[in-house]
């Protein structure tokens, strides 16, 4: 990763007008896919991800099923015109360890074991991507989780944290990931206080990376209150803030 | 698609209560204290066909590495650079559990976090090895089979791959006619740092590290950090379906610094002897 020109300028503002500590805009809808069981779109920053769940349903093919708890299943996949580039609709190695960390963010928080012998599916759409896609992508789908009525210990809340111009910023845009020192993704439960996904590409010392984890964390507790938000909108609609005073 | 999996070995549940207990007592089953880093092997140079090549044993883990460089197209966006292409496989000779067939999400992800420690930590400088930049560049394989599985693969894959292109020498390319000629001479490849990947597991509530294939089949949860020579980190993958506090985290990550120091200098001193 070679700096090719400043990434914050002198008044402390990143390439797309935020401060180091300043999230992107995020938008969540809950329930935008009427045939799915449960189901969330989400826009963070340029990235518009959807996440629909289905199931708990019969697992296919059966033997795939585990007698004392529930299969859970996710695929990650970037559709063709997500990208700058055309990309490949088949699954890449990218995409495969995505669905693959991502299943493993979202299972802590499942109680799986409440529903033997079933399949949890869990699909996440990039329609078009920015940087940190498998982040929104795991929030969303913690939401869609959420909208299937699935039994929950907690919600999960992704957000990334990295080093930029020897700084260390919240919530990695495109540009700074291509450009930039070092990018953490991070899944959080908030109310167990667990870290659910860490990943890191790039070079931290020690302090950076305590603090850049510290970032994350506390990007993912501003990212909670937005899912929480757009849940409390979808169930309790115009009687949310009479919910929320209680 | 990824999909939760029944472990592939099955642990008995007398044998899982008798590992927690001699955990939570300091002490593992095979002997070893919970920072026990199981005894490391290196041996490089052994495949004369390749351009580099090294064998790892951790414990009965056991990995070789081979380097084959040639010269190909740079990837997009990455015009004036050489290619670094890793790949990493686990061979039906590997384990019982293991079948031939295309690489499974766990071997994917295997492959991936061993690149990326190589890549983040830049241990070669790839901008050396463009010959016409944009057009012709160095193409560097690293391949990577695990012949015997016992735990801890990604530990044991990135030693391999490191070693084997520490071991390596890279032919000098000559242009001409805007073709790539061998000149039949051996270069040392540009190295920057030595990457050494660390990962410890959770079970229950303790922490430890390089766990055997019957511990990683009772973890919680896994964490993979990999630090380069000046003992900064470079690249970090959390993996199973189990959750880190931040203070876990926050203690792994010194852990991941000191004994990955020792390990360095483990190898370095062993590709030093090998060539």
């Amino acid at each position: 990763m070679t700096q090719t020109r400043s990434l914050i300028d002198e008044n402390g503002k990143r390439t797309d007008g935020r401060t180091g500590d300043q999230l992107r805009e995020i938008k969540i809808t809950v329930g935008v896919i009427k045939n799915a069981d449960g189901s969330a779109f989400i826009e963070f920053g340029m990235n518009k991800i959807v996440a629909a769940v289905y199931g708990p349903r019969e697992v296919h093919p059966k033997h795939m099923a585990l007698p004392d708890r529930c299969v859970l299943r996710c695929r990650y996949h970037m559709t063709p015109f997500s990208t700058d580039t055309r990309k490949n609709p088949a699954p890449s190695r990218r995409e495969v360890e995505i669905s693959k960390v991502m299943r493993e963010a979202l299972e802590p928080s499942l109680m799986l074991e409440d529903y033997p012998r079933a399949a949890i599916d869990v699909y996440v759409e990039v329609l078009q991507a920015d940087g940190g896609s498998r982040c929104a992508g795991i929030t969303a789908a913690s939401v869609a989780l959420a909208d299937a009525g699935i039994n929950m210990r907690d919600i999960v809340s992704a957000c990334a944290a990295g080093k930029v111009d020897d700084r260390i910023v919240l919530d990695i845009n495109d540009t700074e990931d291509k450009e930039g020192d070092a990018d953490m993704p991070v899944a959080y439960m908030p109310h167990l206080e667990q870290v659910t996904l860490l990943q890191l590409d790039g070079v931290l010392n020690e302090d950076q990376f305590n603090q850049c984890l510290d970032e994350a964390v506390k990007g993912c507790k501003m990212v909670y209150e937005v899912q929480r938000k757009a849940l409390m909108q979808k169930y309790f609609g115009n009687e949310t803030e009479l919910k929320e005073e209680q | 698609m990824s999909s939760s999996r029944r472990s592939t070995i099955i642990v008995e549940h007398l044998r899982k209560q008798q590992m927690w207990d001699s955990i939570s007592k300091g002490k593992r089953l095979d002997g070893r204290t919970l920072d026990e880093i199981r005894p490391i092997e290196f041996e490089v140079g052994l495949i004369k066909k390749a351009n580099g090549s090294a064998r790892v044993k951790l414990g009965n883990s056991e990995v070789v590495a081979g380097v084959k460089v040639e010269t190909g197209e740079p990837f997009e966006g990455l015009e004036n650079k050489g290619a670094l292409i890793l790949s990493a496989e686990v061979l039906p000779t590997a384990s019982p559990y293991i079948e031939p067939g295309p690489p499974d999400e766990e071997t994917v992800e295997l492959a991936r976090v061993v690149d990326r420690g190589i890549r983040e930590s830049e241990m070669l400088d790839l901008s050396k090895l463009a010959l016409i930049p944009g057009e012709i560049v160095y193409v560097i394989f690293v391949d990577c089979s695990v012949i015997n599985a016992d735990g801890n693969l990604f530990d044991a894959t990135s030693y391999a791959a490191v070693s084997a292109l520490m071991n390596s020498k890279l032919p000098v390319f000559e242009i001409r006619d805007r073709k790539a000629v061998d000149t039949g001479e051996k270069q040392n490849p540009p190295l920057t740092t030595v990457p050494i990947s660390i990962t410890a597991v959770r079970i229950g509530e303790s922490v430890i590290l390089d766990p055997t294939a019957e511990e990683e089949a009772c973890m919680d949860a896994r964490i993979t950090i990999t630090t380069n020579s000046d003992q900064n980190f470079a690249a970090v993958q959390k993996g199973s379906t189990g959750a880190f506090t931040v203070e876990q985290l926050k203690r792994a990550a010194p852990t991941a610094r000191i004994k990955g120091e020792e390990i360095r200098a483990k190898l370095r001193e062993s590709t030093k002897a090998g060539k």
